[in-house]
């Protein structure tokens, strides 16, 4: 039992904004005050300090094949942030992709309890969840590619809507997912072809259908299968110039239905294809704000080094033969693709310098804070690590001023950033990176400190400069226990994975069978993974 | 009475057949139904009774022979441990636990295989395909160095050169076979094009191609092939749909190694502005790339890691066992489901001799020889459960097809951390 005592308490989704309130923990669950004992109770002196819910994550490429062919790339990234093993802690390195233990202790240090991985196709999603079981402390969980599918392509194509969803839900259970990605609908198909897809019209090579119709397809299977989160969107044209009329164009055609669009950023970009990127911020924000049932992540850019990694393999490839570096590249059998480049952004590249200041303007210029959230595309745009720097440039005006000044000066010419005054509340900061992302993914233990809620805790002291508070959390508690005391991890445990298995018609698996003895390398009855092969999980209901 | 499992998965080679039927009678496997030679060796040999650990060639208790290993290791300024290709991932993951406790040296047999394409790979990354897109889509395959008629023997019918999928459905007909190597192999025999090159000029001819494919002419012999015949080689590559080159040791472990590697990666990438092109190791052992996987996400680094100094660094030709045990930098060793003293040189296999050296292995291999402690375990994939990774990285369950009564590698190495904590 622990009480956190006297902190100013920011629980937007139960309407608290700052006000001074009292916190019960019990048998790892928030509690009413009746239901402890305080004189037993271990108690918190939170006064003056700032108390929030665990930080919630819902895009970032931490485990599985990409993210470990970019370790495996860069030993040089590995060379950049080393930790020694201390005591029970296990040692760990890597900056943009932090070995799997370290990944966990870092998030943890940070104040973030519950991390979604953002892709992983399911013939490798058994890579992917032995890595999740080497992350300690967060609760996580894995987005499913299917926007390249074959079984569902040709389930579109010959209408057989009940066969792809009832597919959907099979492929979830057997991947253990969390939910329905899509990247670059029907583009990495064609780049299997050496093609790609231009707009939403285009075809799918050997399938006849086009990315329009596998986005709204995957849309209405996530409502029909009550999926907690709607598909997970990473659209068309990814990193070109003029990209942004496709975006709009795609949110527009979602129709009402809800859809998550991530790392924005990249998706928001103005001018004539091949020339100089202008931000289109304030168009993609009006689309998303005339749009109600869509939300997004930004996918900030922070100066310094990256490592690229998207299943949007024709993007990739693109990419390394512009900045000419080292390219990995993977085509997976019947499902998806992907690939691996290392970069780094710098202020003196103008390019750079405009991607950076689109996503402020982007975070600006959404006013709804529950549809905007916080990531970095980890590590895509930069490391999560980056998190609290990009708080404070959204709190401080100064700040962001002071940073502005730094950029390149082409990309400060064509920035609408100086005239945009807003300075994020705590309030809405502690939406963007813990209750609106909680909401988003349909955790309705995550993301509030209301009763019942999982006692994932973070207690921040109140200092003046916003970077610094949020990189090192007071107090930080998962599952009921203390687990980092003044931004030090004091105590180790595992987290859960947490993953979704709908019902569907078992008759499918006949087809299903049939489509693996035709397409696959792996028999039908190895591919599913097993729930005692995943570490401590939890499964969340489709309702 | 006998019981037949279907879909066993073989972990013999980086092929990781998953079609196997295994018929078992009293504990003793009588058929392994569509494996090859390999694998059906290695099904049909496996003795799964209970064997007593010994140290020092007697035979004592599990909980001596424990303390015995973990009393080495704590001893040991510098422990190495080495192999785990074919162990389960569940094992390696607590092996590279153990040498993190222990600051020990981490290596797997890569080492002495696939270490150069790591190399390559950090220089210029590479691009892959899983074995299904091979089937489906491959028109062009190229085997460099390699053998997998002798090696990876259900290579050809289930993934590549006989493989009918949605684009190859007339299989070995839809597809052109080149084999580049210094000798003719039996692999050699069946292809449409065999280029032998002088040995030790894989490094040349690579150039030579890339070059080609950049626009330069080239008039002379490579490697002792007519300039005609790399001109046609480049040919055929930029025009085929999707081709892809698997290397095997012949290119890794030959004057080169890693810069050969780099070059038939870079070839590969160069490729992609025409056409889709891959390059790709021929994985040996099982779960060799298991090790790489989990080295990497434990460490951030495949192979030759030290937690000597309480973090993780990578020194290849600092931190390969091979190195270290020529270098008498260790001072005792780990051997994991593997058989250094088999594969060795004599210089590296002489230290390993000296040294205190502990064997955890299913069999009695070469490495029995010198380990002063032997724990008999398990056979992943035939009496325990676990998860392997194939040539192409893609995850594959290791079933088990009888009740298993010797303890598992993971089960050993959790007991050795146990004691070597206390």
């Amino acid at each position: 039992m622990i009480g956190i005592i006297g902190g100013r308490v920011f629980d937007p989704m139960n309407g608290i904004n700052g006000t001074i309130q009292d916190i019960w923990i019990k048998g790892g669950k928030i509690v009413s005050q009746e239901e402890v004992d305080p004189q037993k109770a271990r108690r918190i002196d939170a006064s003056g300090q700032v108390v929030m819910p665990g930080g919630v994550d819902l895009h970032s490429h931490i485990s599985g094949a990409k993210a470990n062919a970019g370790r495996k790339l860069c030993p040089e990234d590995s060379r950049r942030l080393i930790r020694a093993r201390t005591g029970f802690f296990r040692s760990g390195s890597g900056y943009t992709v932090p070995s799997t233990h370290l990944t966990g202790y870092l998030y943890a240090e940070m104040g973030y309890t519950t991390v979604m991985e953002a892709a992983s196709a399911p013939l490798v999603a058994r890579h992917t969840h032995e890595e999740l079981q080497d992350i300690p402390i967060i609760d996580k969980g894995v987005l499913i590619t299917m926007g390249n599918n074959h079984f569902i392509m040709k389930c579109i194509q010959n209408g057989e809507m009940e066969k792809a969803r009832d597919y959907v839900a099979w492929l979830l259970e057997a991947s253990k997912g969390f939910g329905i990605k899509i990247v670059n609908p029907g583009g990495v198909e064609n780049w299997k072809y050496g093609k790609n897809v231009q707009n939403l019209e285009d075809e799918v090579i050997g399938f006849g259908v086009t990315p329009r119709r596998i986005l709204s397809a995957l849309a209405r299977i996530r409502e029909e299968l009550k999926l907690p989160h709607p598909p997970h969107i990473h659209g068309l044209s990814l990193g070109r110039s003029g990209n942004a009329d496709i975006t709009v164009e795609t949110i527009k055609s979602m129709e009402g239905i809800d859809a998550h669009f991530c790392h924005i950023q990249f998706m928001s970009y103005g001018g004539k294809p091949g020339e100089f990127p202008k931000s289109a911020a304030v168009k993609v924000a009006q689309a998303v704000t005339e749009n109600p049932h869509i939300t997004v992540d930004v996918g900030q850019v922070l100066f310094g080094p990256a490592t690229t990694m998207t299943s949007d393999a024709p993007f990739e490839f693109s990419l390394s033969r512009k900045i000419g570096a080292k390219w990995v590249n993977n085509d997976l059998e019947s499902e998806s693709g992907g690939g691996v480049v290392p970069l780094t952004y710098k202020r003196n590249d103008p390019v750079h310098s405009t991607m950076w200041s689109i996503g402020l303007e982007l975070f600006l210029l959404i006013e709804d804070p529950w549809r905007v959230y916080l990531t970095t595309d980890h590590p895509n745009a930069g490391p999560f690590s980056g998190y609290p720097e990009v708080i404070r440039m959204l709190m401080d005006r100064d700040f962001r001023a002071q940073e502005f000044e730094k950029i390149h000066k082409k990309a400060m010419k064509n920035s609408i950033l100086p005239e945009l005054n807003r300075e994020y509340t705590l309030n809405e900061i502690a939406i963007i990176t813990r209750a609106g992302p909680a909401k988003r993914l349909g955790l309705k233990n995550k993301g509030h400190l209301g009763v019942g809620a999982d006692a994932d805790i973070t207690v921040y002291a109140n200092l003046e400069n916003k970077a610094e508070m949020f990189a090192h959390p007071a107090w930080v508690i998962k599952d009921g226990e203390v687990v980092v005391r003044d931004g030090k991890l004091i105590r180790e445990q595992l987290g859960r994975t947490l993953y979704v298995s709908p019902s569907y018609e078992k008759a499918i698996e006949k087809d299903i069978r049939a489509h693996f003895d035709n397409s696959y390398t792996v028999s039908f009855e190895n591919y599913p993974i097993a729930p005692e092969h995943i570490g401590p999980s939890e499964k969340l209901t489709c309702d | 009475m006998s019981a037949v499992f279907e879909n066993v998965t073989c972990k013999f080679c980086g092929c990781l057949c998953d079609d196997i039927a295994v018929e078992v009678e009293d504990r003793r496997i009588l058929k392994a139904k569509r494996a090859c030679p390999n694998g059906l060796g290695m099904f049909l040999n496996y003795d799964p009774t209970l064997q007593s650990p010994l140290v020092e060639g007697k035979e004592v208790e599990w909980d001596e022979a424990v303390s015995a290993a973990a009393d080495i290791l704590s001893r040991a300024d510098s422990p190495l441990i080495y192999g785990l290709s074919s162990t389960s991932s569940e094992a390696q993951r607590k092996a590279v636990e153990l040498a993190d406790r222990l600051g020990a040296i981490i290596d797997s047999t890569s080492s002495v295989c696939h270490f150069p394409t790591t190399l390559g790979f950090q220089m210029v990354g590479g691009a892959a395909c899983t074995l299904g897109e091979v089937k489906a889509r491959a028109d062009l395959l190229i085997f460099w160095g390699c053998n997998p008629m002798e090696a990876h023997m259900r290579h050809f019918t289930r993934y590549s050169a006989n493989a009918k999928g949605f684009l190859t459905p007339n299989g070995r007909r839809d597809r052109t076979v080149v084999v580049v190597d210094v000798r003719p192999t039996k692999t050699a025999k069946t292809a449409d094009r065999f280029l032998q090159i002088e040995p030790g000029t894989d490094y040349e001819v690579l150039t030579s191609l890339r070059a080609l494919i950049k626009g330069k002419d080239i008039n002379e012999p490579v490697g002792g092939l007519p300039s005609e015949q790399i001109k046609e080689l480049v040919q055929m590559m930029k025009t085929c749909r999707y081709g892809v080159a698997f290397f095997g040791m012949g290119l890794t472990m030959t004057a080169g190694r890693g810069y050969n590697v780099a070059e038939i990666f870079a070839l590969g990438a160069e490729l992609n502005q025409y056409t889709r092109f891959f390059a790709m190791p021929m994985r040996g052992h099982g779960n060799v790339a298991g090790a790489d996987q989990v080295i990497t996400w434990l460490s951030g680094y495949p192979a030759a890691v030290s937690f000597a100094r309480g973090y993780p660094q990578f020194g290849p030709g600092e931190f390969t066992s091979v190195d270290v045990l020529a270098r008498r930098e260790t001072d005792a060793a780990l051997i994991i489901a593997s058989d250094p003293m088999a594969h060795f040189p004599r210089k590296a296999a002489e230290h390993l001799e000296r040294i205190p050296a502990i064997l955890m292995a299913p069999v009695t291999n070469c490495s029995s020889q010198v380990a002063n402690v032997i724990l008999p375990t398990a056979c992943y994939g035939i009496d325990a459960p676990g998860t392997a990774y194939r040539m192409d990285n893609v995850p594959i369950r290791l079933r088990s097809v009888m009740q298993k009564v010797r303890p598992t590698d993971e089960e050993m190495l959790m007991r050795i951390m146990e004691a070597v904590k206390q």
